[in-house]
């Protein structure tokens, strides 16, 4: 610290005291706009303080006098939206699929609606879009595992396929091989015949002997030619479309140990509208009968 | 020739090698404002500017009433930004948000065109038609006659606080105050409807957000036009800086013709003309002069070139009896000539003339092309990447779109999609359910964008690559195309 305020000879203005070289640095004032913007900072959040949220306890915080919070501040906006959104919602839940369908403004909504609650709570398995997946079925093709028609949709949203529900769409393939229905031999015989329902199939012999079995375990489910049933929703298996793989690897393994895909209950967990808005959405993604 | 240029590198190498002799400032580096009295002044070029300030007001004042019918569902005002439906209206002309570069060219075309009059004549849009030169001009036309001329004005500055001195300031700035609330308020018209935006505001039925921006405009009015004044010139407005690129020795600016006024000096009347210039320093340059300078240092930044000081100029040289137009519009280069007794002939075409033309004329021509050959329809496509392509049961591949059809027609218009290039021949197409949606057409309202999911169906045996191009063409009901849009079909990987 100088003891003595040194001024500059040229500008005549007080020195800091520092020196480099033979250069001193001078004690320049900050511009006095520059000084009371910055007073009036220190100013503004003296009264932050008190207005709003700042302090923090050890369990709790102080509120600030306002009484402010952003979680109540979101949670207000969202049942602001969903105040906005409930006319719609209320036509909805009182609509038929067939008249949600016909109604260009219900229609416009409920795919919109829909889509968010798609990408939501069915993207996760199902892809955004309904891509699909190994195992999770794309939704935007023709082929359907349950049916492709608005109602059958409906119903599979809502109750799910192969869970607790009793409601549920129920079916179970056998584990051919884990549990020793067939031997290995046989299996092998079926893929071969499977893998011919589509034209695939290499060894006509191994084929032949494979429809015997096939005749004999799977004609009850997947039909005579292999057509499925949509009832028991057994796959079509004349068709380009595989589930798990249409390889020969990938066939076996399905015979061997089955697959049985679940899928959970939405009633419950979504209101009767969004399911509907979800049916509208997934029928119109391309593949809706 | 060397040895001169030896010489000079030698004079540089001792002048480099001397102390430099430091000038110290004498007080401090900030100097405050001197205020400014600008007196009244008649002539020809304060005739002009009154001229141009009363047609400047009463284009901005008049501009949002004039009535432009545009048929039902549509606002009748000719010139409008409405800025809540997402709308721009100028007369005819309608533009849509994503047609922002007409308003990108409008600025080019105000910036070339300022280019050229700048180089032609100077500074013709700062003394004459800038809203902070119009506005502050009428603020001190106000002010004259409130508070009197320049001498009276600066008296009543110096006096003590009295009544009257508090009534005749009152009085000024509430009519700077009912200037700028006009101007304000005028200003919400060119975004809201005239007539019904009048009504609301003066009864206190608008919203806060227009209450709001009449206050923040007459704000500004009122001190820019008010209390900055010639500051915003000076300090403010990049405008005079980077103008100087444009002006050249032959571009016209105010200019105190120095061969002919100096030496100058006081003139007693009946003394002898000879030996001195006809300038006789009578100041009435300064006094009129709205920025405070004086001419007769020559071009400065702050002169904004409204040509006052010529006419406060004209009125001595008649009553002295010498010729007019001592100060005068006039290029450097014609200066240069006259001093030396030549006259020196005004140069309109010149390379820079040329080149700003030119731009002018490319950026209007394009323009004006962009606006003839705009499509009433507009189409967008975006491609489904989720999934990219779906594999139907048959075996077949289908691609999914999104059309958007921009309708910017004011009817409701109808649509059919078709697929056009080599690799969607055979191709299948069905549109998604969807409101407005019939069968192979697709209904889009009035003045909006309407949505519709478009799917192409080809055998697998016609994908032969993972991508091929295709155009998605949009008929209108008589089958004439009216928007075309390239994009891609998308397959597996390998051959078929």
């Amino acid at each position: 610290m100088p003891t003595k305020i040194e001024k500059d000879e040229i500008s005549g203005q007080q020195t800091t005291g520092h020196e480099w070289d033979g250069i001193k640095e001078l004690d320049t004032p900050m511009p006095k706009w520059w000084v009371y913007t910055f007073y009036a900072t220190i100013v503004f959040s003296a009264v932050y303080f008190v207005l709003f949220p700042s302090v923090p306890f050890v369990n709790s915080y102080f509120g600030g006098i306002l009484g402010y919070n952003q979680r109540e501040d979101v949670a207000r906006r969202i049942e602001e939206a969903a105040a906005e959104q409930a006319p719609f919602m209320r036509r909805i839940a009182a609509a038929t699929l067939e008249e949600i369908r016909g109604n260009p403004e219900l229609l416009t909504y409920a795919q919109i609606g829909g889509r968010i609650a798609f990408n939501n709570n069915c993207a996760p398995c199902h892809q955004v879009g309904g891509a699909g997946a190994r195992g999770y079925p794309n939704l935007a093709d023709d082929d359907w595992l349950w049916g492709g028609r608005l109602e059958d949709i409906h119903q599979t949203i809502q109750y799910g396929i192969r869970n607790s529900d009793d409601r549920s769409r129920q079916s179970a393939m056998p584990r051919y091989g884990a549990d020793r229905i067939l031997d290995q031999r046989q299996i092998g015989d079926v893929a071969e015949y499977v893998l011919s329902l589509s034209g695939r199939a290499e060894d006509a012999e191994r084929a032949a002997r494979g429809a015997q079995v096939f005749a004999e375990q799977c004609v009850a489910c997947h039909g005579e030619r292999g057509e499925g049933n949509r009832e028991l929703g057994a796959p079509n298996l004349t068709n380009a479309i595989w589930l798990y793989g249409g390889d020969r690897r990938s066939i076996v393994e399905t015979i061997h140990n089955a697959r049985n895909g679940a899928m959970p209950a939405w009633e419950g967990r979504l209101d009767a509208a969004t399911i509907k808005m979800l049916s509208v959405y997934v029928h119109a993604l391309g593949g809706g009968e | 020739m060397k040895a001169a240029a030896d010489e000079r590198e030698h004079e540089d190498i001792v002048a480099a090698g001397r102390p430099k002799v430091v000038e110290t400032p004498a007080g401090p580096l900030y100097a405050s404002r001197v205020r400014i009295y600008p007196r009244g002044v008649s002539g020809f070029y304060r005739n002009i500017k009154w001229a141009v300030l009363a047609l400047c007001l009463a284009v901005y004042y008049v501009t949002p009433w004039i009535r432009f019918d545009r048929g039902p569902g549509a606002p009748d005002q000719a010139v409008l930004l409405d800025i809540t439906n997402a709308r721009g209206y100028f007369f005819w002309i309608e533009i849509w948000p994503q047609e922002i570069y007409y308003l990108t060219g409008l600025l080019l075309i105000g910036a070339v065109g300022l280019f050229l009059v700048s180089s032609l004549f100077g500074r013709l849009w700062c003394g004459y038609t800038c809203p902070q030169t119009v506005w502050t001009d009428l603020f001190m036309l106000v002010e004259r006659w409130i508070e009197g001329e320049r001498h009276q004005r600066m008296r009543l500055d110096r006096a003590p606080l009295s009544a009257a001195k508090f009534a005749r300031k009152s009085a000024k700035h509430a009519a700077w105050l009912l200037i700028s609330l006009t101007t304000g308020g005028a200003w919400i018209f060119y975004f809201n409807d005239a007539p019904t935006t009048m009504v609301e505001v003066l009864t206190g039925q608008s919203s806060l957000k227009l209450y709001f921006f009449v206050g923040l405009f007459t704000a500004t009015t009122y001190v820019l036009a008010g209390f900055a004044r010639e500051q915003v010139c000076t300090y403010m407005c990049p405008w005079p800086r980077f103008q100087a690129a444009m002006l050249d020795e032959q571009t016209l600016t105010v200019t105190y013709q120095a061969w002919r006024g100096e030496p100058r000096g006081k003139h007693k009347q009946g003394d002898s003309w000879e030996g001195r210039g006809d300038c006789v320093d009578c100041r009435a340059c300064i006094a009129v002069c709205p920025t405070g300078i004086d001419i007769r240092d020559g071009m400065q930044l702050e002169c904004i070139g409204c040509g006052l000081c010529i006419d406060a100029c004209n009125d001595i040289m008649g009553k002295v009896g010498r010729p007019r137009e001592l100060i005068t519009f006039a290029t450097l280069a014609s200066q240069a000539e006259r001093a030396k007794g030549h006259e020196a002939p005004y140069r309109l075409v010149r390379p820079r003339t040329i080149i700003y033309a030119t731009m002018l004329a490319v950026v209007a021509g394009a323009m004006l092309a962009a606006l003839l050959m705009r499509a009433d329809v507009t189409l967008t496509v975006i491609r489904d990447r989720l999934p990219l392509f779906v594999t139907l049961s048959d075996g077949s591949i289908r691609n999914g779109y999104t059309l958007k059809i921009g309708n910017k027609a004011h009817e409701e218009r109808e649509f059919r999609v078709r697929f056009d290039g080599a690799a969607a021949a055979g191709a299948e197409i069905s549109l998604g359910e969807a409101a407005g949606v019939s069968g192979e057409s697709v209904a889009v309202r009035a003045d909006s964008v309407g949505t519709v999911r478009v799917y192409a169906r080809l055998e697998r045996a016609a994908v032969k690559a993972e991508s091929l191009p295709v155009d998605i063409v949009l008929l209108d009901r008589t089958g004439r195309e009216v928007a075309r849009e390239r994009t891609v079909f998308r397959g597996p990987a390998g051959r078929p």
